[in-house]
């Protein structure tokens, strides 16, 4: 009311300022990025940016590429998914592109009808619209190269040291000591099976009637046994170590979050108006939470990591003692909200002390802290993955390992898809179980 | 004849109500006593995986709990005087830390707004559309930046904008969400007027949604702000910049440093806790104010 004849008395004043205020925010927040824009050196950005890096990632992380690699000492001949010890093809047996001859010669068909020719210390490749390129490794020389054209082309770089070529086809290199002919393919290869498994190349159609028969591939253990056993214990996607690591995740934010609200409930009675009577206590018990809720997550995990190491231990923790004065905070809220009637008819039926708290107290806040106790379980598994690489443990640590070799892309884009999986799972089943638990009190909100 | 019948069905029927009632509360007491059981069982048992999964135990480590922080303070005590140059000489990368955070709420709330217009029912530009934009903040909000901040470090280099990315990118679908909640309570009628003049969809929500939800956006801002203040100096920790980053070329150097360590730490505590305070403080005053 008084606003209202406020306005009426001064109204062109009040449409200047809100005027001024309507040009004054934006231009403030213009004029803010302006000096982070120069503050984070962003015209820098376009030099040290490595788009190289972007496009690497990016294949990678949808394909993959098969190395025939020749020794040039021994003559031995290999081919491994990714040049992986672990994705190595068993003697004797190769992809149906790659032919070999005999001990010397081997021809690996690329895409594109392109054509390579390993003989001896001798490569040919034959690149459709260009020519026969030959290349000649001697132990005196190093790699001699002889191109049908005088140039060299930029996709091929050449010294005397190393030679490779890239084409739509694949990728060539030749150093002294190797040759090497690379075939990119889509997909992740060797996602469910390892090349030494039986059960390698199979179609899903073939697995099931497997399953289904009699006939035991591997001694001793049923087909279906078999097949999960060298799932499990596949060595290239290592998906135990993969899902223990998940549940790594998950044990750091369920432990953390429980045990936060278990230390602060208590305490949070100590630190509420109404239910504690001695100043000095309140205002410690609040410096407490104060205390560890400033100190943050970051700084309680290094410091606990020095005392327990690294591991799922010490993030659930780190996300304990942090919460712990986010959760007496709100919980001492809560209580000093409490209607204050239901407390005194519980008391007036005779009711002892623990019992008013627990039929008069407890009821009242638990909506609010369940709800937020799920909402911070399911935050703190997006925490508990950040501590995880800090502290190592969990799937935390495994991105920031498979980010570090900076070549298992096609790993890093799958935990990333994991983690975003086991968040939205937790989200969903956290909100699924507020709405439930909370809906069947009417005192919800 | 009929009050007697009627009073004996009706102490019959208290009766059953009685059983009935003290059978619900029995059945409600072994619910509640299965689930306090299980939750036992459940931290106790997960306590003990990730007691064995740990590289030092709990009961090993819980005696050397207070051996890192004694040699820190007894580092810092020693060269007390060092101290006060030390926190000037971090300070750029605390303002760094804190303008990764200041910028990327900006973004992200920018990013938020418009978002939680389009995916609010009644507001939405395209209707039809809402369902993609709700899965999207789904998405946005489930990536950890940690995630984004690592993946951008790799192709960008390090420094403050891969964290400003990632922090920003994950507050659009934080603040989105709750932005979304807030824009359901907004009244449609000025939106309505303002349609009635002639006003495009943009100027419907600057001038008829904006002004109403305004100190409500704020207040959320101002806590994720301080929110982004803390994952801005994890991030730093990992490689990109900011006080994070100091924090642990001054930690893994290890012993001979740790007054670096103690000046970071007192240096962050502060930030976070005068955030916190200013933020609270605002919140209060533009909740308290409607």
């Amino acid at each position: 009311m008084t606003m209202a004849s406020d306005a009426g008395f001064d109204a062109s004043g009040f449409f200047r300022r809100k005027k001024l205020m309507a040009f004054a925010v934006p231009a403030v927040i213009l004029a803010y990025f302006v000096y982070i824009f120069f503050a984070f050196d962003i015209p820098g950005l376009a030099d040290r940016a490595r788009m190289d890096n972007a496009r690497i990632l990016v294949a990678d992380s949808y394909s993959y590429k098969t190395h025939v690699t020749r020794d040039n000492r021994t003559g031995d001949l290999t081919i491994a998914v990714e040049g992986e010890n672990k994705g190595t093809w068993p003697e004797g047996r190769s992809p149906d592109w790659v032919s070999v001859e005999s001990e010397e010669r081997t021809r690996v068909a690329l895409k594109h009808g392109h054509e390579v020719l390993i003989d001896g210390n001798t490569l040919r490749y034959d690149v459709p619209g260009y020519g026969l390129i030959t290349a000649e490794v001697s132990r005196r020389e190093g790699v001699t190269l002889d191109l049908p054209t005088d140039s060299v082309p930029g996709w091929i770089s050449a010294s005397s040291a190393r030679v490779d070529i890239t084409t739509e086809g694949g990728r060539v290199t030749l150093t002294k000591a190797r040759t090497e002919v690379m075939r990119y393919a889509f997909g992740w290869e060797l996602f469910w099976f390892t090349l030494d498994s039986p059960f390698y190349g199979k179609s899903f159609g073939e697995l099931a009637g497997l399953v289904v028969s009699g006939d035991r591939v591997v001694e001793g253990k049923s087909n279906l046994a078999a097949i999960i056993h060298d799932i499990w214990n596949n060595r290239m996607w290592q998906h135990k170590d993969v899902m223990w690591a998940i549940f790594e995740t998950i044990l750091m934010a369920f432990l953390g979050t429980m045990g936060a609200a278990i230390v602060a409930l208590p305490l949070a009675f100590a630190a509420a108006r109404n239910f504690s009577p001695f100043m000095v206590v309140r205002a410690v018990v609040r410096r407490v939470f104060d205390f560890v809720r400033g100190v943050d997550a970051l700084i309680w995990t290094i410091i606990l990591a020095r005392a327990f190491g690294p591991g799922p231990l010490t993030g659930a923790l780190a996300i304990l003692l942090t919460d712990t004065g986010s959760f007496g905070k709100l919980f001492s809220e809560a209580l000093e909200n409490v209607d204050k009637r239901e407390i005194e008819g519980v008391q007036s039926t005779g009711a002892k002390l623990l019992q008013r708290y627990r039929f008069g107290v407890i009821p009242q806040i638990t909506p609010i802290l369940l709800s937020q106790l799920l909402y911070y379980l399911e935050s703190n598994t997006r925490s508990a993955t950040i501590i995880g690489a800090i502290t190592g443990g969990g799937i935390g640590l495994l991105l920031t390992q498979a980010m570090i070799t900076q070549k298992d892309w096609e790993e890093v884009s799958y935990y990333i898809i994991l983690i975003l999986i086991m968040v939205m799972v937790m989200d969903t089943v956290s909100g699924w179980l507020r709405r439930r638990l909370i809906s069947s009190d009417d005192s919800g909100h | 004849m009929s009050d007697l019948t009627a009073g004996q069905t009706g102490v019959a029927r208290v009766q059953d109500v009685q059983a009935a009632y003290m059978a619900m509360t029995r059945r409600k007491r072994l619910y509640g006593s299965v689930v306090l059981i299980v939750f036992i069982a459940l931290m106790v048992s997960g306590f003990q995986v990730a007691d064995g999964r740990n590289a030092g135990g709990f009961w090993d480590g819980i005696g050397n709990i207070f051996q890192f922080p004694g040699e820190v303070l007894a580092e810092a005590s020693e060269k007390i005087a060092n101290l006060p140059g030390l926190m000037w000489e971090f300070l750029p990368s605390l303002i760094e830390t804190v303008n990764i955070a200041a910028a990327s709420t900006l973004l992200g709330a920018m990013g938020a707004v418009l978002i939680s217009l389009l995916s609010t029912r009644g507001l939405a530009k395209w209707p039809r559309l809402i369902g993609v934009f709700r899965r999207v903040m789904d998405i946005l909000r489930a990536v950890p930046e940690i995630v984004i901040a690592l993946v951008l470090i790799f192709i960008l280099g390090g420094g403050p904008v891969p964290a400003m990315i990632a922090i920003a990118i994950h507050t659009v679908g934080a603040l989105g969400k709750l932005f979304s909640e807030v824009n359901e309570n907004a009244s449609l009628k000025p939106v309505e007027g303002l349609h009635s003049v002639g006003a495009t969809w943009g100027q419907r929500m600057w001038l008829g949604v904006i002004p109403q939800v305004a100190p409500n956006y704020l207040s959320y801002a101002l806590l994720r702000f301080e929110i982004n203040i803390r994952a801005s100096a994890i991030l730093g920790f990992v490689g990109s910049g900011g006080i994070g980053y100091d924090l642990k070329n001054a930690f893994s150097w290890g012993q001979g440093r740790y007054d670096e360590v103690a000046a970071i730490f007192l240096l962050l505590f502060g930030t976070i806790v005068l955030f916190d305070q200013v933020s609270s403080r605002y919140r209060n005053k533009l909740i308290g104010g409607e």
